[in-house]
Parts: C-alpha cells; sequence; structure tokens
C-alpha cells in the first residue's frame, strides 16, 4: 500500500482559517504525551510553559525582549525564502552585526551619535557577511544553503576569540567578556522601568515596511515571481543575480540589527554567547508565520513563549531546556502539515484493489 | 490494415465513463469501443477531456463512475503497470527518456526485470525490421533527433506485445517525412492486428490514417465519424462546436523599413545539450510577417533567448531593434525601444503558474502603466488583465484568476494578448499555437495577421509548417543553430522545408544564406 498527496481542487476559506488552530491543538497533545512518558504532569507543563508567562507582566515584557531579535531575523529571512533562496546563515550575520558595531562601542566613550552609528554598522556588518554566500553564489554558483551555514561557526569563532583575546575585559578577572558598554552605547528603553528596548520598535517597523514592499511594491513582485517562477522572473528583465544580492544584504542587515540590538539593549556588553540560537529557531518563526509579516510577527511572539516557559519547566519541573527545542519542531511540523493537508488530500492507494 | 467487422466485439469498451474533480466534470458519459486492430482518433480541443480519458484508460487515475471492458470482461485500472500487463501501450507527447543513457538501456530500464540488455538487444533488432523503425541500440539518446526519440517510446510498447497502443499527439515534433514514415508504422501495426488509440488535432492525419473517430467537447462525446467521409473544416466544427473562418489576410502586406535586423548573430550553447546559433542573418520590416521554421531542438529557444534579450549578444550591433543596436543590452530595455516577446512555455515561462491574471500582467507591463515608482498599480493591473481577457475571448473560471487555472489556449490568448495590447513594433513569438485548440489557433493568428497589417514587424517561429504557410510573408528554416535563405513564403514548398530541416539543403542553402 501506498498513499500519495493530490491537490484539491477548491481550497475550503474556513479549513485555512483553522488549520493552525488544529496544529497548535496538535503540536501540545503531542508535547504532553512526550512529558507524560518523561514522568511530569502535562497538565503542570501546560501550565508552566503557557499559563504563567502570560499572566505575569513581568513575563509579558520578557515575551516581546525574546521576540524582538526573532521577529527582526525573520523577517528578514522572509525576503530571501520568497524568492527561494536559502539562507541558513542568520545566526551567523547577527553576531558579525554585533560585533561590528560593538567595536564602535569599545573603541568610543560617549557621543550622542555612537548609538546610531553602532546600529548602521550592525546592519552593515550582517548585510555584508550576508552577501559572502550570495555573491558565490551568483560568481561561481555554490549553494548558500552551505555556505551560509558554515559561515554561522566561523562568526561564532570569532566572536569567540575576540571576547577571550583582544576584546576582553582587562579587569574582568579572565572572564570571557568585553567591558560593559556606556550608557551613550546601550540601547534605550522604550519606558523608564520597563524591559523592552528600541529593538522592539525596529522589529515592528520592519513588520509594517515590509507588510507594503511585499504587497504594493513591484520589488516584492520580483522576489514572489523569482521564488514561484525563476524564467518567468528572467522574462519580466529581472536579473537573478541582482536579486540574489539584494534579498541577503537585507536578510543579512536585519539579522545584523538583531544583533547588535541585543548586545547594546539587552545583554550590555560582548559575551561568547549571544543569541540561544535565534538565528536559527527565526527560520522556524518565518515558516511559522507562512513568510506573511504579520505572521512572523505572532509567530516569533508564539516561539518567545516556549523559550520563557522552557526555562522556568526547566527550573520548576527539571524537564530539560531541550524539550523546548523539541516542542518548536513538532509546532512547525504539525503547521506545516496542516497547511499541506489544506491544499492536498491524502489519497491511500492498495495494489491491486483499485479503490 | 485488418478487416475488422464493426460488428465484432470490441477489444475495448469504455462505459459511461465520469470523472468529476470538485465542481468540474472532465469526462460526462463517455462511450467508446475500440475493435481489435483499428485505428481510433480521439479528437477535441484542449480541455475537452482527451487527457483525463486517455489516463483513466491508462490506469493513472480512477474513473468517478463508469465502467471498462477489456474483451468483453469488466476490469480495474488502478496503475500503468496493471494496464501494461493488460496489453495497453502508451507514447506519451512529453517522451520519458534518459539523455546520457544508450537506446537499448533506456528500453531495458522501462521494462520488468526479467529482461536483460542481451535480449532487449536481439528484440530491438527483429521489431525494428519487422515495422521500419530503424534505431542503432548503442546510441546515446541525446544525440538522437524527436523522430528517432519517439521510435525508442514506440519500440519500448511494442516490446510488451500491446493489444491497443495510445499515442498523444504523436506528429507534434515530427518534419512531415518522418510522420508519413510514423503512418506507414501504425498501418503495418493495425494490420498486424494491435488496435490503436490516436489523439491528435491534425485532422488531415486523422483523416489519411483512421477510419473512425470519436469527438469530445466539453468531456462528452458530440460525435462518432468515420473520418474519411467529411472535410477537416466539418471535424473541426464539432471539435469547437461552431463553424470556424480562415485566416483574413485581408490586403497583402507592405513591408516599410527594417524593424529588426539580425546580423552575424553567434551564441555557444548554453547547456550541455543546448544548440549554438552560428551566422544568423535576419531582416524583419514593418508589415510584414516572418516565419522561422525548424525541428523543435535546432536552436529555436536559443534563437528567441537572444533576440529577447534574455541571453545577451557578444557584440551590441548583432540584434538592432527600430534602428538602436541593442546585442548587449536586457529584455526590459528592448520593451522599451517597441519590442514584444512571447515564449513557448506558457506556464513558468510566460507566466507564473500560481499568480493571478493581473499579476502577470506585471511580467512584461512592468515598466509601464501597471507600476509608477516602483509600487505596483493593482486596479490598473486588473483593468489591463480585463481589456486583455475581453479583446482576446479568454475564458476564464472567474474574473481574475491564477494562470494555471486556464486551459493552455485561453493561457495562450491572454500571453499573445498581453504582448499585441501594448501595440508593438515588433513582436517576436515562439510556437505561437503549441498545444491549443483549434479556435484559439485561428484567434492567434488572426491576432498576428492583424498586427503586421497595423504595420508591426512580427518574427513566428513555430514548428507547425501549416501555420508558417498560412501566416508568413517570407520564410526560413532554423537547422542545428544555422538559418537558411529568408525567401518569400511562396518561392518555398512543403517537401523544400522539409528537406532543410532535416539539414539536407544544407550545401544549396550555404549558397544563396547571404
Amino acid at each position: 500500500m501506498r498513499f500519495e498527496l493530490t491537490p484539491r481542487p477548491t481550497i475550503s476559506p474556513v479549513a485555512r482559517a483553522l488549520a493552525p488552530v488544529l496544529a497548535f491543538v496538535t503540536a501540545f497533545l503531542i508535547a504532553g504525551v512526550v512529558v507524560w512518558l518523561m514522568g511530569r504532569s502535562p497538565i503542570a507543563a501546560f501550565q508552566v510553559y503557557v499559563l504563567q508567562p502570560l499572566s505575569d507582566p513581568w513575563a509579558l515584557q520578557e515575551l516581546l525582549v525574546k521576540a524582538t531579535p526573532l521577529a527582526l531575523i525573520a523577517i528578514g529571512l522572509s525576503y530571501c525564502f520568497r524568492a527561494n533562496f536559502w539562507n541558513i546563515g542568520a545566526e551567523g550575520q547577527y553576531v558579525i552585526g554585533a560585533l561590528l558595531g560593538s567595536w564602535l562601542a569599545l573603541k568610543t566613550h560617549g557621543g550622542f551619535w555612537v548609538m546610531p552609528a553602532m546600529l548602521v554598522l550592525g546592519i552593515l556588518g550582517g548585510a555584508l557577511y550576508g552577501l559572502i554566500p550570495a555573491f558565490l553564489k551568483t560568481r561561481f554558483g555554490v549553494n548558500e544553503i552551505l555556505t551560509s551555514l558554515m559561515l554561522v561557526y566561523v562568526a561564532q569563532l570569532l566572536l569567540d576569540y575576540l571576547v577571550r583575546g583582544p576584546w576582553r575585559d582587562p579587569k574582568g578577572f579572565n572572564f570571557p567578556q568585553s567591558v560593559t558598554f556606556d550608557p551613550a552605547a546601550t540601547l534605550p528603553l522604550v519606558a523608564d522601568g520597563s524591559r523592552v528596548h528600541y529593538g522592539t520598535i525596529f522589529a515592528l517597523v520592519a513588520v509594517i515596511v515590509t507588510a507594503i514592499v511585499l504587497g504594493r511594491t513591484l520589488f516584492g513582485y520580483r522576489l514572489k515571481l523569482t521564488g514561484d517562477a525563476p524564467r518567468a522572473a528572467r522574462f519580466a528583465g529581472f536579473s537573478a543575480k541582482h536579486t540574489t544580492l539584494a534579498v541577503f544584504a537585507i536578510s543579512g542587515g536585519l539579522a545584523g540589527l538583531a544583533g547588535i540590538s541585543e548586545v547594546s539593549g539587552q545583554i550590555g556588553q560582548l559575551q561568547p554567547s549571544i543569541s540561544p540560537g535565534y538565528g536559527f529557531t527565526a527560520i522556524t518563526v518565518a515558516f511559522l508565520g507562512r513568510l506573511n509579516p504579520i505572521g512572523i510577527l505572532v509567530a516569533s511572539l508564539v516561539v518567545a513563549l516556549t523559550f520563557i516557559g522552557g526555562e522556568s519547566a526547566q527550573i520548576l519541573l527539571k524537564l530539560p531546556l531541550d524539550l523546548t527545542q523539541a516542542f518548536q519542531g513538532i509546532l512547525l511540523l504539525c503547521v506545516l502539515s496542516a497547511d499541506a493537508l489544506v491544499s492536498h488530500r491524502i489519497r491511500f492507494i492498495t495494489r491491486g484493489g483499485g479503490k | 490494415m485488418a478487416d475488422v467487422s464493426p460488428s465484432g466485439s470490441p477489444l475495448v469498451e469504455l462505459k459511461g465513463i465520469s470523472k468529476r474533480y470538485g465542481d468540474l466534470l472532465a469526462n460526462d458519459g463517455i462511450n467508446l469501443a475500440i475493435q481489435p486492430g483499428e485505428i481510433h482518433a480521439l479528437l477535441g480541443e484542449n480541455g475537452a477531456g482527451k487527457s483525463t480519458l486517455v489516463k483513466i484508460l491508462y490506469g493513472v487515475i480512477e474513473p468517478s463512475a463508469g465502467q471498462i471492458l477489456w474483451e468483453g470482461r469488466p476490469v480495474s485500472l488502478s496503475s500503468p503497470v496493471e494496464a501494461r500487463a493488460l496489453g495497453l501501450g502508451m507514447v506519451f507527447q512529453h517522451f520519458s527518456l534518459f539523455d546520457e543513457l544508450t537506446v537499448a538501456e533506456n528500453i531495458a530500464v522501462a521494462l520488468t526485470d526479467d529482461w536483460d540488455l542481451a535480449t532487449v538487444r536481439s528484440k530491438l533488432g527483429d521489431i525494428s525490421r519487422a515495422y521500419g523503425l530503424a534505431l542503432e541500440p548503442d546510441r546515446a539518446v541525446w544525440t538522437l533527433s524527436a523522430g528517432e526519440r519517439q521510435r525508442i517510446e514506440i519500440v519500448r510498447c511494442l516490446l510488451q506485445n500491446p493489444r491497443l497502443l495510445i499515442l498523444d499527439e504523436p506528429t507534434s515534433v515530427l518534419t512531415p517525412q518522418e510522420a508519413e514514415h510514423l503512418f506507414v508504422t501504425l498501418d503495418k501495426l493495425s494490420a498486424d492486428g494491435c488496435a490503436i488509440l490516436y489523439i491528435s488535432h491534425k485532422l488531415e492525419e486523422v483523416r489519411r490514417l483512421c477510419r473512425s473517430a470519436t469527438i469530445l467537447r466539453g468531456g462528452r462525446v458530440v460525435a462518432s465519424i468515420d473520418p474519411r467521409e467529411r472535410s477537416a473544416r466539418d471535424i473541426a466544427a464539432l471539435m469547437v462546436g461552431n463553424e470556424i473562418g480562415e485566416v483574413r489576410t485581408g490586403t497583402p502586406h507592405v513591408p516599410k523599413g527594417a524593424m529588426l535586423t539580425v546580423s552575424k548573430l553567434s551564441m555557444p550553447a548554453g547547456g550541455l545539450h543546448g544548440q549554438a546559433l552560428e551566422d544568423i542573418n535576419l531582416v524583419a520590416n514593418a508589415g510584414e510577417i516572418v516565419g522561422i521554421a525548424g525541428i523543435a531542438g535546432n536552436g529555436q529557444s536559443e534563437l528567441f533567448a537572444a533576440l529577447s534579450g534574455e541571453r545577451l549578444a557578444d557584440k551590441a550591433d548583432a540584434v538592432v531593434i527600430a534602428g538602436k543596436t541593442c546585442g548587449t543590452i536586457d529584455i526590459d530595455n528592448r520593451r522599451r525601444l517597441g519590442a514584444a516577446f512571447v515564449p513557448e512555455e506558457r506556464l513558468g515561462h510566460a507566466a507564473a503558474p500560481t499568480h493571478r491574471l493581473s499579476e502577470n500582467t506585471l511580467i512584461s507591463h512592468a515598466a509601464t502603466e501597471v507600476s509608477r515608482s516602483g509600487f505596483i498599480l493593482l486596479n490598473a493591473a486588473r483593468r489591463l488583465a480585463t481589456a486583455i481577457i475581453k479583446a482576446f475571448d479568454v475564458r476564464t473560471p472567474n474574473g481574475d484568476p491564477q494562470a494555471r487555472k486556464l486551459s493552455g489556449g485561453n493561457l495562450q490568448k491572454f500571453v499573445i494578448g498581453r504582448e499585441i495590447i501594448r501595440q508593438p513594433k515588433l513582436l517576436i513569438v515562439d510556437q505561437p499555437t503549441w498545444g491549443v485548440d483549434a479556435g484559439a489557433a485561428r484567434l492567434i493568428r488572426q491576432a498576428l495577421v492583424d498586427l503586421a497589417g497595423e504595420g508591426s514587424a512580427v518574427v513566428v517561429i513555430s514548428q507547425d509548417l501549416d501555420e508558417l504557410f498560412e501566416v508568413a510573408d517570407r520564410m526560413a528554416v532554423i537547422h542545428q543553430g544555422r538559418l537558411s535563405a529568408v525567401k518569400p513564403v511562396n518561392e518555398w514548398t512543403k517537401e523544400a522545408v522539409g528537406l532543410e530541416m532535416l539539414g539536407i539543403a544544407q550545401t544549396q542553402g550555404a549558397v544563396h544564406a547571404v
């Protein structure tokens, strides 16, 4: 017996709207079984993972803080993925953006211009780093999945070298970290006493601008056409080379902006690890949000919730942090499957049965 | 031909076959019977339900209702494997061959495990001799012509001793000489008792080959006729459901100055099996249609890419459009000079399958009225799509459907209309009516003739000789990347064109190619 997916002639709008909801319920059910198999109460886990963070004002702010880099990076990635280019290296572009911006923070002492310049350098660093796989692809035809992924490790090791070597705080008791940034090199908070920094505003702006660019401009159509029918894009006069360079620069730039925002607004110094894998998780976020800017915004909040829930579950229920990543994977799988089932139906074919 | 009385028991009989896709009834209660040794034509426009019916017969899809009787016995076919086991063979319009493998290897991979290469080789010899299907077992497929490739597909079917052979548009890639050769083979097969279901829209062939024909329209059988007793015009009217007029040429086209000049255009092959262009010289004047004939794969798509600017030439003066040298400028800038282009592939090249028609107008109108300072004017795009749909009689399931929801003929009308509505000074079109129904083909040819009549230059690259003889003022033949002399159509005969297509006339061609 085999089974195959056949496209449905018409797609029901109700099914389309209900699909993500059912996907979430299914993902929670599967995760509940996993938690139960690990000998914990699924109900307590749900309480800790979902209900607690949503009912606690401190945790809600934390949610925004965690969602910010995810949304920024995922929005950038959506440019690449729409045009069918596979930038898997946002984590590296995030790190290089953070490094280049931090370089200015470490070399200067005050000045109103420092923070804006750091942000520009962050964007520039990420964009240039993103352009490396793009250039290798357009010039030599090298597969961008491999190069962008491998450049992540280069960036991480460069960060590691700098914070243990030349950029280490001389008064830091040999801890591998830089000095704490000046106030002039710290990204301001949106309101006093809150934890939410300006990066969140950048993410919102990126969402709105992207919604307009993708939906209303010729450039947005160019990406869609390149992704859906590359030959038609060439026929339309859109150079594939320019498109490749543009989308990698944009996604790298936004990842770099996320990196420098996180370091200057949240961490306050450079250290060997400045990301719990935001650059990789953002790939999940981009697809959870169906590459739609508003969808990505929602997805970034949902995934941020699993991060926070995962941390408290580790403390309160002694559940491993890996479970969080597993859950993110289950969620993505459920959402993609639900989408596939909305547009396709499964047909079972028994050999010789003719049914 | 075997003498089979029509009252004898049929080899295969379809009874009340229906296939429903959602709201669409692709096949509606179809009855069809084929006698042993009969060559039976299945005729119909694109979207008439021919392919659905054949897929049901070949076990690719299952019918929603109805029955298939094989020698009077009901059978249910749930896969092509079962269909082949029963004695059905099918030659598809698009070949499924591995270019890098040899003829014998290609045949062996498609057969069941009990065939080894040596058996295939000896059987191949027998069948080749019996049916005049000359094939060298050790030639790599990529070195073969379309006609030879088709022979592989036919031999592949014949090795399994089919009782019924299905051929889908078999002559669409053949020269007149190759087609005649195929007909001889089919006559022999039929005489040996093998029934043939022949799907085509070339009515002259059907009249030459078949004694019975079933005509489908809108998923139903509209007539079962003896094609030899009816004129091609009559049959076409049955297929389309109304009378098809001939293309009106009106006054003879009066050329008024060169709109396209191609001189000494050479270009290396794009890919492994691409065709290099060598020293192409061509002039298209305002007010005339220049036809370019040739067998598929002889450099037509490369020539189209070079003219459109999808591939750039080395020298700027290799291509001159409207007096401007533009061999090295891209397609968008050539459009700005008043040129328009329609490539061969409708889906994926001329149009994005999943995009709405309004979005698809952007592909060639991006620089003009449907965008302003980088923003898309959605309403203007919709208005433009509506105007094209109206002017070119594009039948759509709803106001602004995705391109892939249109039938081939309707999408082709849209794609050609999208370019003609811009009133281009130069239109270059590759295979304008390929796989398009008779009604749409007539409308498209008329539009091309009218465009030239209004003073535009039109270049038509086509494999359909009848089409070129009907619309072109002057004509040339492309063979292995070289273009023959361009001569007025009345100086060409079909035989002369056929010889050029096969490259046999190349020696004389070189003399007057200047």
